[in-house]
């Protein structure tokens, strides 16, 4: 365990390095690499979540889209004209409807604590499908309650449907950046730091209770260790990350509708908690890359002419490029059962330990 | 009056796919303590198969043989992808469920496309009527065929040997292994037979559909899902009943109460789902799980 800090400072002063060489290096980065880059961020921030609910407290949620779309909704309702007309005004190309985000997470973390109340009762596998539930209902509700939400066509965020993104131009600090590098500051430095509030938060007191209530209810209990506090407070803390990441997307699509947080949305975020680890918060990094390029792909590539023609082709045929992305899940799952996290703990444990365990 | 009758009659039609749908999930819980996000894909897949096959064969025939190929299909999914991973995490094996969904819908547009198929009800479209009451014969040839497939797995885990060997299997393992039980066997049979039944699930489906395509189980994965929830997820009488009643009650919501209608059903119905979670955690026919420390 002492080698923890050094090993996470490294990881991410390695991240930010390669964060901060890519625009330079990356061939036409604003227009081909910037959004999906963005969104790796954003699937990586709801990821954080994840983890620290399922991998710390030991409760499942196959319905984290749902505190996304809540965050997501947010943010649009504030920003946008359609909205509430709270702030009054539209896309101002400033940093000032920043301020939207914490909101957003602070709004799905308040629903994250009212659903993790009646969830103290339910235990795995029920509390999984009633999550599940939760997420699959959602779009329909919002649908319904058009008022607020725009019913089934949503809310532009940014006011004029033309306005794509592409071609707008964000003054920051001064300068003057695309709208999609703006993007990827944004979500990347956001990320970053929710990544270590994540380390700091779990370090500690918080990080220990979660563990004992994950490993024994029973033995945190009689350690004085109070669950129902404990396991609401995961909840919270784990939608509130989701809550961010969704008001992220928003912005990122500049649109929300009932269509934007499908239930495909919560699977893909169990998907790359899979991939990543569960317990793990750095390794998510890989399954939120898994999510965005490996679902995606062909989808840019075969248009870049990256992969070699047949398989682009098989790609490009109906159900090719899901084909692909189920059977590399499986295998994925096979070589890396506890995720990429998994595979660097046991890495990094003495050699005589990993010759007496079994192989997990 | 007739009306409502209809509607019950016409809600336990939906219930009985749920049902089925729902008894696989159970199974398949039992048994491997997982639950299987690709029932439903895998049910979807055996009725593209017999489409196939009812263009060469009569129907019956083609249901058939269908089924056979369903028992086939599970039980080496279960060798080929659950059995090898049996030691990791529950959310790993869950996760390759999740693959097998994707894969499979995947599988089923490369081979057969994207255009919808149709599949003829092996039940005439004639209404019969009982006692001044016209009822769909498709309705009630759905209902009982369901029925029929719960009924032969019940008699057959209840009166046979495999049966019992299934039950033990799926209650203690190791002890079941000590006693002579071939436990793996057992697993295979357990996803072969879960795979009959939504294949059941699935040829009821189609027709009731009108026309089909890949994405058709996936909302009856949702009902099933929930009637599984309500019955209790270890529970293959709750399921049945929860399958037949979640059909019913949502068919009444949608017909008679304005504000559900069509499109909040799927949410009313899981509304009432989690309300009887919250008053009974382990669904009505669940047992609470009692752990020693």
């Amino acid at each position: 365990m002492a080698l923890v800090w050094p090993a996470r400072l490294l990881g991410l002063g390695a991240v930010v390095a390669v964060l901060a060489l890519l625009p330079r290096t990356l061939e036409d980065f604003t227009n081909a690499y910037a959004s999906d880059l963005a969104f790796v961020a954003i699937y990586f921030t709801a990821l954080l979540g994840l983890s620290i609910l399922t991998g710390y407290s030991g409760q499942i949620s196959l319905g984290h889209g749902a505190f996304m779309a809540i965050g997501g909704y947010t943010t649009a309702i504030l920003m946008s004209e359609q909205g509430l007309r709270l702030a009054g005004h539209t896309f101002s190309s400033d940093l000032r409807d920043v301020y939207t985000i914490p909101i957003a997470g602070v709004v799905a973390g308040l629903a994250g604590l009212l659903f993790g109340l009646p969830a103290l009762r339910l235990t795995g596998l029920y509390l999984a499908l009633a999550t599940f539930a939760v997420a699959v209902a959602l779009p329909q509700v919002l649908r319904r309650f058009e008022t607020l939400t725009g019913g089934g066509t949503g809310i532009q965020l940014f006011g004029l449907p033309q306005l794509s993104g592409l071609g707008v131009e964000v003054n920051v600090f001064g300068r003057t950046l695309p709208f999609n590098d703006w993007l990827y500051y944004l979500c990347w430095s956001i990320a970053l730091a929710l990544l270590v509030a994540a380390w700091l938060l779990l370090r500690g007191r918080l990080g220990r209770a979660l563990r004992a209530v994950r490993d024994s209810e029973v033995a945190a209990a009689s350690s004085g260790v109070s669950l129902a506090r404990y396991k609401t407070l995961a909840f919270a803390i784990s939608a509130f990350y989701a809550g961010v990441a969704g008001s992220l997307f928003a912005i990122a699509t500049t649109f929300v509708n009932p269509d934007v947080f499908p239930i495909t949305l919560s699977i893909f975020l169990v998907i790359g908690a899979a991939i990543g680890g569960y317990g793990s918060l750095l390794p998510l990094l890989a399954g939120a890359l898994f999510v965005q390029y490996v679902r995606n792909l062909g989808d840019d590539a075969a248009d870049a002419g990256r992969l070699p023609g047949p398989v682009a082709e098989f790609l490009a045929r109906p159900g090719g490029r899901d084909l692909v992305f189920g059977a590399t899940l499986i295998v994925a799952m096979f070589l890396l059962p506890n995720g990429i996290g998994g595979l660097l703990r046991r890495a990094a444990e003495p050699l005589t330990s990993r010759l007496y365990t079994r192989a997990s | 009056m007739a009306d409502l009758l209809q509607q019950i009659v016409s809600g336990l039609a939906s219930g009985g796919i749920y049902a089925s749908l729902a008894l696989a999930l159970v199974l398949i819980y039992r048994a491997t303590r997982v639950v299987n996000f690709g029932q439903g894909e895998m049910a979807m897949f055996t009725t593209f198969v017999a489409w196939s096959l009812a263009n060469h064969l009569p129907y019956w025939a083609a249901f058939a043989l269908t089924l056979v190929i369903a028992f086939a299909g599970g039980a080496a999914l279960e060798l080929l992808l659950i059995r090898p991973i049996r030691d990791a995490p529950v959310l790993t094996v869950v996760t390759v469920t999740i693959g097998v969904l994707i894969g499979l819908n995947g599988l089923a547009r490369l081979i057969w496309g994207n255009e919808p198929r149709q599949l003829e009800s092996p039940f005439s479209t004639e209404p019969v009527r009982i006692g001044g009451v016209a009822f769909s014969l498709q309705d009630l040839g759905t209902i009982a065929v369901s029925l029929a497939i719960v009924a032969v797995l019940w008699l057959f885990f209840q009166r046979t040997k495999v049966g019992l060997g299934l039950r033990a299997a799926a209650l203690n393992p190791s002890a079941s292994r000590l006693v002579g039980v071939r436990v793996g066997a057992m697993l295979a049979l357990g996803w072969g037979l879960a795979a009959v039944l939504g294949a059941v699930a699935g040829l009821m489906a189609a027709p009731a559909l009108g026309s089909f395509d890949q994405n058709m189980m996936q909302p009856i994965l949702l009902y099933a899902f929930a009637a599984a929830i309500l019955g209790g997820i270890d529970s293959p009488l709750g399921a049945v009943v929860g399958g037949l009643g979640l059909g019913v009650i949502v068919n009444l919501l949608g017909t008679y109460v304005d504000v559900v209608g069509a499109e909040l059903r799927l949410p009313v119905a899981l509304l009432i789902i989690l309300v009887v979670l919250l008053v009974r955690p382990a669904g009505l026919f669940g047992r609470e799980a009692v752990r020693r420390v």
